[in-house]
């Protein structure tokens, strides 16, 4: 009884200051983010509520900022929107079709392949950035969602989850769909994406965050403020905000770090629900 | 509905293993074939080849004359019930029958009929809306044959449909497979390696030894007349017991190694005097009674009691051969004891002791 009872309450406080030593910091940002730029100029990082939100929050949503005063934080969000998706989905695509040629298609040169698409994690972005910028800006994808999307696309990770996802599915529900009439693509579809729920959700949610936080790609990509990103977006409007003669916006560069993690949040929030769901029903 | 028939089919793997080595076969409309033989023999081997999941290395698979060999699963027009069920885990169970059909374009108020009425066959209705995995073995395994039947298949194939059930539900479900076969008569291959299953279901059995079959009858006729020891010993339960023997120099009787003579009729094996056999006879044939003059005597060393009968294992008191023997009811007897045995002529089994084939008697 007493045993237990000291265990509880050990694991509850490792828990509890974890959780504080993890949130501490974003509670410090969305604190500051509510306070006019002379307090924090003068005391520093705040951490309690400022009464400043609604006035800081649509400014940034809502005024053009940045170097040109071209872009709002709705239109940075957007751009991450649309690269943290297209990155996800994307590679969730692509590794599924590739997985599936490599464990349903006996070809020749399956396996060589697949060692090959594996080997390419020994050669990340940053490794291969040059000729990636030189490929993409001699066809003029420069400043382009495609250009910003489609050389990170590609996926050795998700290929070898799905690899690995496909060979435990049983054979027998291939012989059986190929006796049901089921066409390759038919049973892909039909069949094996819907098995794969799990795992594609899993492999979404890691991938949209990592999509959502690419920094160094779109940084090269984009020259014009419209393609900005919003993890960009920080950085650039917070040269600007600290450098011009004027008291520096701190403010602002919080609200966006704030506005810049809701989303990736949200999708984890959403999507592990499907997860434990997938995990709890264990349907294979 | 349909006829089948295999000719010279032979199977080898990439790997070089001769699973299916010449095997021919010609298989009625409505038969209900068995495919019994020990693990490893090649039995699953040739079922996928007739449904045209594996690719024939050598021969022919004909279905109705129309040559299956390079036809795909599909369209070979055969169904297939699995032994681990392979039903489709994330789709109802009216979705996993209905599957097939609507890959064929059947029109939708059809499919509905036609499930439905597989369903109510298969006493299977109020599950229609379950998953698989809300579902007992015995129900999955109704699902299974449901998703073959809607098909309306010329050929049915199943693979252990039954090995994963309990005992109880096995024989209830073998039974029923029976009665469906039966009442839609469309042409089964049915693999196994459970003899009773074996026995019970098939118009014909086909026992497989090493790719080959050994012997293609009916159950009796396997039963009776086995053409080889692997036969012999693969039919029947308890398994026949085989003692080496000796035709006597004058034809006259057959001696048991270092044991017991045994009379035969006059002139039966004047063909073999001196001949080496394997002598075999069932458990069942050693009775205690009977018209026949006992001819050994067996000591007691293990007895089994399973109600209806009673197993006794032992030795021969002469030669120390094993002996197993089955007698009728409840006998009280304990090890140690010694049991009068009988052969009686007419249930005896020879065997050519080289080639294991069987010796027929004029
Ligand atoms: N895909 C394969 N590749 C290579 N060899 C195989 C393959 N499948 C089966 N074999 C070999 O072929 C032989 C026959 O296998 P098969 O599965 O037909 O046996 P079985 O009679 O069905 O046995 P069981 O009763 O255990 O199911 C075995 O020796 C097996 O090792
Ligand atoms: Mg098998």
């Amino acid at each position: 009884m007493n045993q237990s009872l000291l265990r509880t309450l050990t694991n509850h406080t490792i828990l509890i200051l974890g959780t504080i030593f993890m949130g501490l910091p974003v509670w410090v940002a969305f604190m500051s983010s509510t306070h006019a730029p002379e307090t924090l100029f003068r005391e520093g990082l705040q951490f309690w509520y400022g009464g400043h939100f609604f006035e800081t929050y649509t400014e940034v949503l809502f005024v053009e900022g940045g170097v040109m005063k071209k872009v709002t934080a709705t239109k940075m969000l957007l751009n991450s929107m649309v690269l943290g998706f297209g990155f996800s989905i994307g590679k969730v695509v692509i590794s599924m079709l590739a997985a599936y040629a490599i464990v349903y298609f006996r070809f020749r040169l399956a396996m060589p392949l697949f060692w090959i698409i594996f080997m390419t994690l020994l050669l990340p972005l940053e490794v291969r950035i040059v000729p990636s910028y030189e490929v993409v800006a001699g066809l003029g994808l420069l400043n382009t969602f495609t250009g910003l999307i489609v050389p990170l696309i590609a996926s050795a990770t998700g290929t070898f989850f799905f690899r690995q996802f496909f060979k435990s599915v049983p054979e027998e529900i291939l012989e059986a769909a190929r006796l049901d009439g089921a066409s390759p693509l038919r049973f892909f579809i039909d069949i094996l994406v819907p098995l794969s729920k799990t795992m594609i959700a899993a492999i979404f949610i890691i991938m949209f965050v990592v999509g959502w936080n690419q920094y160094l790609w779109p940084l090269l990509m984009t020259t014009s403020e419209e393609h900005y990103t919003i993890v960009i977006g920080i950085k650039q409007i917070y040269q600007v905000l600290s450098e011009g003669g004027e008291l520096p916006q701190f403010q602002k560069a919080f609200a966006l770090t704030i506005l810049a993690t809701l989303p990736p949040v949200l999708v984890v929030v959403i999507f592990q629900h499907w997860f434990v769901k997938g995990l709890l029903e264990s349907e294979k | 509905m349909a006829t089948l028939s295999l000719s010279d089919v032979n199977k080898r793997y990439d790997n070089g293993a001769h699973a299916v080595r010449g095997v021919d076969m010609e298989i009625a409309d409505g038969e209900f074939i068995v495919f019994v033989g020990p693990s490893g023999c090649g039995k699953s081997t040739l079922l996928r080849m007739v449904a045209g999941l594996e690719a024939i290395t050598e021969g022919e698979i004909a279905i109705d004359g129309r040559r299956i060999n390079d036809v795909s699963p599909s369209e070979c027009d055969v169904a297939m019930v699995f032994q681990n069920y392979a039903l489709y885990p994330h789709m109802t169970v009216y979705r996993n029958m209905a599957y097939g059909l609507s890959n064929r374009k059947v029109p939708k108020t059809e499919i509905e009929s036609i499930v439905r009425q597989a369903a109510a066959t298969l006493r299977i209705e109020e599950f229609l809306d379950r998953k698989p995995h809300q579902l007992s073995g015995g129900q999955r395994q109704r699902v299974a044959m449901g998703r073959a039947i809607v098909r309306n298949p010329k050929v049915f194939l199943f693979d252990e449909p039954l090995s994963n059930l309990d005992a109880k539900l096995r024989v209830q479900m073998r039974i029923e497979i029976k009665r469906l076969q039966r009442s839609i008569g469309v042409t089964s291959i049915y693999v196994t390696h459970d003899q009773i299953e074996a026995m019970t279901l098939a118009d014909r059995l086909a026992v497989i030894s090493d790719g080959r079959i050994e012997q293609m009858g009916t159950p009796i006729e396997l039963y009776e007349t086995p053409a080889t020891t692997f036969v012999a010993s693969f039919i029947g339960s308890p398994a026949m017991n085989f003692l080496p023997a000796r035709v006597a120099d004058d034809g006259g009787s057959i001696t048991l190694d270092e044991g017991p003579v045994l009379p035969i009729p006059a002139g039966a094996l004047a063909a073999h005097a001196g001949r080496a056999l394997t002598l075999g006879v069932r458990p069942e044939h050693l009775g205690e009674e009977g018209d026949d003059d006992p001819v050994a005597s067996l000591e007691v060393e293990l007895i089994e009691q399973l109600g209806a009968d009673t197993l006794i294992y032992g030795r021969l008191a002469e030669g120390g051969e094993d002996l197993t023997v089955r007698l009728q009811g409840v006998r009280t007897l304990s090890p140690g004891d010694t049991l009068p045995i009988r052969a009686p002529w007419r249930h005896l089994h020879l065997f050519d002791a080289e080639s294991g084939a069987r010796i027929s008697l004029g």
